[in-house]
């Protein structure tokens, strides 16, 4: 490979694999895991909580990926569409998994695609719409930090699969969870707006603080993590206060969630026997 | 896009790859502050797995030659071939030359 251009040569020596468009070196998340359900792991619970998980992790995807050609900068452009992708990535390990659990063999995209906003299991906080930036970030910062919490748990899943897609996200969510928490501490601390409209969303998103616990209980943890990069962006944490909405584990879910889903799966409905 | 944008300073970015052994140079961009140059850089240069370490430098802080010092700079250097270690026989035993 010539060198004419110096970021061309990063790609280059990772054994066998240089297609630049592909990236170079990656890792398989599953390599080496036996992918039978093992004896004494509940098929159906771990199925549901891969849902759950996975339509978590989609439903978010869709939302930062709405931010794509809005984002305030390029830069932040990128960084959004990026989170957004690792959990899409996420999302699609988990369905994988869930179509081995629950017997039904389906693939990642009978997951995705083909179920109504009613067999869906994300917490009500992931499909609420965008809002400012400010609300992106509030939002970014308290489902990231739940989502560790739980990743980190099951890390010692007795199921080695589910283990192993927790030990990949753990490094993406603590990532999304500091690039989170240095917008919240740069809006908090910024100007006199950019302080009203970060309290505002951090108002708006503690609503939903109890769906989530309810769902897995980090709620020490959490709130931990909240206050100190309150304190530090100069904001107050506000009390939680019991939202009326959901529980979208239950399949409860507001109005936005439809459209959002409409739109995701518009295309695999219109086309249903295509492949990519 | 608001005007403001453009106070964020403007920052160069060096990458090290997996194997390289010196950082290089692989673009720029603007950011608020260090740390947020750095987020950036490892959002834009390093998300098809090509870096380990990143240092970000504003670019106002990178002194350069100027196209006008090219020849004074450089032609000098053009015809001083015994600069060159060329005019010494190396014996065959002599390992790593």
């Amino acid at each position: 490979m010539s060198d004419d251009h110096v970021y061309m040569t990063l790609a280059e020596g990772h054994e066998d694999d240089t297609r630049w468009a592909y990236g170079t070196g990656f890792e398989d998340p599953l390599h080496g895991v036996d992918t039978t359900v093992p004896d004494g792991v509940d098929a159906a619970e771990l199925a549901a909580l891969c849902v759950a998980l996975g339509d978590d992790a989609l439903v978010s995807a869709q939302r930062l990926a709405e931010w794509t050609t809005r984002a305030p900068e390029l830069e932040e452009e990128v960084a959004l569409a990026n989170i957004g992708l690792d959990l899409l990535g996420q999302a699609r390990l988990l369905y994988s998994r869930a179509g081995q659990a629950d017997g039904t063999e389906r693939g990642e995209d009978a997951y995705a695609y083909f179920r109504d906003p009613d067999d869906f299991r994300n917490v009500t906080l992931a499909e609420l719409p965008g809002g400012d930036f400010a609300f992106s970030m509030a939002r970014l910062l308290v489902l990231s930090s739940w989502r560790l919490a739980h990743f980190q748990g099951l890390t010692a899943s007795s199921d080695p699969v589910l283990a192993a897609i927790a030990a990949k996200g753990v490094k993406e969510l603590t990532y999304h969870r500091q690039y989170a928490a240095e917008w919240v501490i740069r809006l908090g601390d910024g100007t006199e707006e950019s302080h009203r409209r970060m309290r505002a969303g951090l108002r708006q998103v503690t609503a939903y603080l109890g769906e989530l616990f309810d769902a897995y209980e980090a709620r020490d943890e959490v709130l931990a993590v909240l206050r100190q990069i309150a304190d530090v962006a100069g904001l107050a944490l506000p009390e939680m206060t019991p939202g009326d909405e959901g529980p979208g584990r239950q399949g409860r879910h507001t109005d936005h969630l439809a459209p959002l889903l409409t739109e995701l799966q518009s295309v695999a409905r219109a086309h249903p026997e295509a492949t990519w | 896009m608001t005007g403001e944008k453009r106070d964020w300073p403007l920052y160069e970015v060096f990458v090290r790859g997996k194997r390289g052994l010196n950082h290089v140079h692989v673009g720029s961009l603007h950011a608020a502050d260090d740390r947020m140059a750095l987020t950036h850089a490892r959002d834009l240069y390093t998300r098809r797995n090509e870096g380990v370490s990143i240092w970000v430098v504003r670019s106002e802080h990178i002194a350069a030659s100027t196209r006008d010092e090219k020849d004074p700079f450089f032609a000098p250097s053009a015809d001083k071939v015994y600069r060159h270690p060329t005019f010494y026989d190396i014996p065959d035993d002599v390992p790593h030359i």
